[in-house]
């Protein structure tokens, strides 16, 4: 609760949260079934309609309803985001902590294959993976989270190799502390900054891979609807029915503007040195 | 007849309101030709700021001059305005008529191109010189400033020379083009005292040569002395007092001038050693902490088949025991292996042979021995900024395996009151202190674990001077109500002074001499004892004449399997002996 009241205390913490926050209400909305239409039903007659009181936002040309694939894309788009980004960010930061605190051959071993990795563009490497493993929901939060993987380690690793040889780390092998309390009291806890800067960025970034994939018919499968699927298929009818592109494209630009938002946000709420002292 | 300078209400602001945020408010001051102006002030107190807005340097650091009048008279005798200067007519100023050093020579100095390149670079810009014509005055500038065999010195990279060498570099960067005025913004703070030395004397002798005036900005009033005409104090954003060099030594009139000459650690040559807590009066203990035969060396391997080709011998054979209740300073200069010897004691480096006992207890060399607590020297870096006081207070506790109790939270709260900090320290976050109560949060965090050793290393040295008095002073009292041992590693010889009762002066890896604090300081035997005392600036040596010694620590590195020879000692008095030197 308190950190809510921070975000909202917090003027661009506000609009963010606000805009993250109706985001996931139209997720969670169209996960329970509760869209003006049925997302995969296709009204025939109502084909390339533009947008009008009953189709919201028009109808693509099959005839299904904006609106409700819209809502339920978000649900799927930010599923799979949420997903592979937690996936990308734990694996990241354990391997990152592990090659700076653990040093030489853990190091050299971690980053090499974290060079490895980085050395494929990202989308080729998700695609490998896809491919490897078959297209769903599932393997693209896999694909995903192990493309963003070595971003993680490697934005976690350098400021990890520089705490590492900071004084209150010495301080603290003084005193006896455990491997554990040092990496995670001493290097975790000063990593936050950077790491909530990554998650927002790669948020941002697994939205836009997914929806690659998806234009190549590796994510989701059709008739499901994602952001990336509605995007890809509106190409052809730009200029018959711009309605198809263009609320996909504005949904997706405001929840990246929502997540850059609300990640300043908490990197300025985390950090003690804005918090103003107690009175 | 014009000053050279003259200086009239400069303010001087930052930030978006510069007029609401002034940190220089109102200086005014006049500097004829060949006279030396020396800025004495503490941190914060504008005296950068003050320097940094002659040549109109502040225009990039964020600062406005909001008010005041600066003129410079020109070599042509003409008035040249540095307030409403264009920025092409003050890069013609800057470094042909007004030169410039800075404290740090390691960051000032560009490291990936040679040094004759750059100070070639300041022949080019102002002299228009090119190809033969600019190595050879660059060859004339590093002879100028004293560096031997200075045309093969004009291939070298930045980081082939040391800090003192590089910043003769950067002298003579600044004084290629001779110009009239050289503003030095502390220019030997970063360097040891027996390099300090030799460049306040450098700077001396080339004031004489070229007739130039000075500006020399320092936080250190024993430094003053032997090189200014006037003095002007400041303190926050104001000068307070200035006025001829003598009038300011021997009659200061401000407050915080006299605070300055008088509450801050001066050197004395042993005549105000502590007289509590001496060896000789305390009847014989255990002592807490006995160190033998420590050797720390640090392998060198070749890059192909990792082959030890020989090491570094940061610390060859250092002893020495320290009694409950009594301080032993370790001092010698940067890369003497007085710090190693600190981190080897407390297991932080691994240490090559050699047994420490603490109390009791045997610890074996590899091992870190707990009743040994150790205080750093940058409060800054030394408390992680992410936690509360609380939780770094209950680190110490909580590694050893107790827990966070009402008890824990008592000590927490008598120890914080113990060294001076307000109530409500526990929730707060190291950002909201200063420098000085930083320090003093070190201080309570290495007492959570009740240790019989406390050691200090440079722990005052990063504090202001007046921060610095009052820190020794809680730490004297400290000692004497907990009974703890304190190793001193420290540079400043006027530091040692206050706090120690035995010193140890340690020059590459070695002890060369121990004793007691008064014998040594008073009667110093070794040669580099003698060296580094004599290298101490002090109020009482006004325009006294440096001898310039450019001699240089000895490398540390040895080939594989070399022992160094057992060392004689020679004893004098009771408790004091020294080396014999070869």
């Amino acid at each position: 609760m308190r950190i809510l009241r921070a975000i909202f205390g917090h003027s661009s913490g506000r609009i963010g949260g606000v805009i993250v926050g109706v985001y996931i209400t139209v997720a969670m909305l169209a996960m329970l079934g509760l869209t003006p239409h049925n997302p995969i039903t296709q009204y025939r007659v109502d084909r390339l309609h533009a947008p009008n009181g009953v189709y919201w936002m028009g109808t693509d040309l099959f005839g299904r309803d904006v609106a409700s694939r819209l809502m339920a894309g978000i649900g799927q788009s930010f599923t799979v985001a949420f997903f592979s980004v937690a996936f990308a960010a734990l694996a990241g930061t354990v391997l990152g902590l592990a090659a700076a605190w653990l040093g030489r051959r853990w190091d050299g071993a971690v980053m090499r294959i974290m060079d490895v990795l980085l050395a494929f563009p990202a989308i080729l490497l998700a695609l490998l993976i896809v491919t490897v493993a078959g297209p769903g929901t599932w393997t693209s939060v896999v694909a995903i989270g192990i493309v963003y993987t070595p971003i993680f380690t490697r934005v976690v690793r350098g400021p990890a190799l520089s705490l590492k040889a900071r004084e209150f780390v010495d301080a603290a092998r003084t005193f006896g502390s455990s491997s554990g309390y040092i990496v995670t009291r001493h290097l975790l806890l000063n990593l936050v900054a950077p790491l909530t800067v990554q998650v927002t960025l790669a948020l941002a970034w697994s939205l836009l891979t997914e929806a690659g994939l998806s234009f190549l018919g590796l994510g989701t499968q059709p008739p499901a609807a994602s952001l990336g699927l509605m995007l890809s298929d509106s190409r052809n009818l730009m200029e018959t029915a711009p309605w198809l592109m263009i609320f996909p494209g504005l949904t997706i630009m405001i929840s990246i503007l929502g997540f850059n938002l609300l990640g300043d946000a908490l990197r300025d709420i985390l950090d003690p040195k804005m918090r103003r002292a107690p009175a | 007849m014009m000053p050279l300078l003259s200086v009239r209400d400069l303010r001087v602001g930052f930030g978006r309101d510069p007029q609401a945020n002034e940190v220089v408010r109102g200086i005014s001051f006049d500097l004829a030709d060949g006279e030396t102006l020396a800025i004495v002030g503490e941190s914060g107190s504008g005296k950068s700021v003050t320097a940094l807005s002659i040549n109109r340097l502040i225009d990039f650091g964020g600062g406005r001059i909001t008010g005041g009048a600066m003129t410079l008279k020109r070599a042509d005798g003409s008035l040249f305005d540095l307030m409403t200067a264009t920025e092409p007519q003050l890069t013609g100023i800057r470094g042909a008529e007004i030169g410039m050093i800075f404290q740090e020579p390691m960051t000032s100095l560009n490291p990936v191109l040679t040094i004759g390149w750059q100070i070639e670079e300041s022949f080019r810009l102002h002299r228009g010189l090119t190809g033969r014509q600019a190595t050879a005055a660059a060859k004339d500038a590093l002879d100028r400033v004293r560096i031997p065999d200075a045309a093969r010195r004009l291939k070298y990279t930045p980081n082939q020379l040391s800090g003192g060498m590089l910043q003769r570099v950067m002298i003579a960067i600044a004084l290629a083009c001779n110009p009239r005025l050289l503003i030095a913004d502390e220019p030997t703070t970063a360097l040891d005292v027996t390099v300090q030395a030799q460049i306040m004397a450098l700077l001396a002798e080339l004031k004489r040569e070229t007739g130039m005036s000075m500006i020399f900005i320092t936080h250190d009033i024993g430094l003053v002395a032997g090189i200014a005409d006037k003095v002007m104090v400041m303190q926050n954003g104001q000068a307070v007092e200035q006025g001829e060099l003598n009038q300011i030594l021997d009659n200061a009139q401000h407050p915080y001038t006299q605070h300055l000459l008088q509450d801050v650690p001066h050197f004395t040559n042993g005549s105000t050693t502590r007289s509590d807590g001496r060896r000789d009066k305390v009847a014989s203990h255990e002592p807490a902490l006995k160190v033998d035969g420590l050797v720390v060396r640090f392998p060198l391997k070749s890059r192909f088949f990792s082959r030890a080709t020989g090491a570094v011998h940061a610390v060859d054979g250092v002893d020495f025991d320290l009694m409950p209740g009594e301080t032993l300073a370790i001092v010698g200069e940067s890369g003497s292996g007085k710090s190693t010897t600190a981190r080897a004691v407390l297991g932080l480096v691994r240490s090559t042979r050699g047994s420490f006992s603490v109390g009791a207890r045997k610890a074996s060399a590899q091992q870190s021995a707990l009743p040994v607590q150790m205080v750093f020297q940058n409060p800054y870096a030394s408390l992680n900024p992410r936690l509360s006081i609380e939780s770094i207070l209950a680190e110490p506790v909580i590694a050893t395996g107790g827990r966070v109790d009402a008890g824990t939270r008592a000590r927490m709260a008598s120890l914080l009151e113990r060294v001076g900090l307000p109530k409500n320290s526990l929730e707060r976050y190291p950002h909201e202190f200063s420098g000085g109560q930083r320090q003093r949060l070190c201080i309570a965090r290495a007492l959570m674990l009740n240790p019989s050793v406390v050691v200090l290393d440079e722990a005052v040295s990063a504090l202001d001077v007046s921060v610095q008095a009052k820190v020794l002073e809680l730490l004297v009292d400290l000692q004497r109500e907990f009974g703890l041992a304190y190793l001193f590693i420290s540079h400043d010889m006027a530091v040692v002074e206050r706090i120690a009762h035995r010193i140890a002066v340690i020059y590459a890896g070695q002890i060369v001499e121990i004793g007691d604090a008064t014998s040594v300081l008073s009667q110093p035997k070794h040669s580099y004892t003698k060296k580094l005392i004599a290298a101490v600036p002090t109020i009482d040596r006004r325009h006294e004449h440096f001898e310039l010694d450019t001699r240089q620590v000895p490398s540390l590195v040895r080939p594989q399997g070399f022992e160094p020879a057992p060392a004689k000692w020679e004893q004098f008095g009771r408790d004091h002996m020294a080396r014999v030197e070869g």
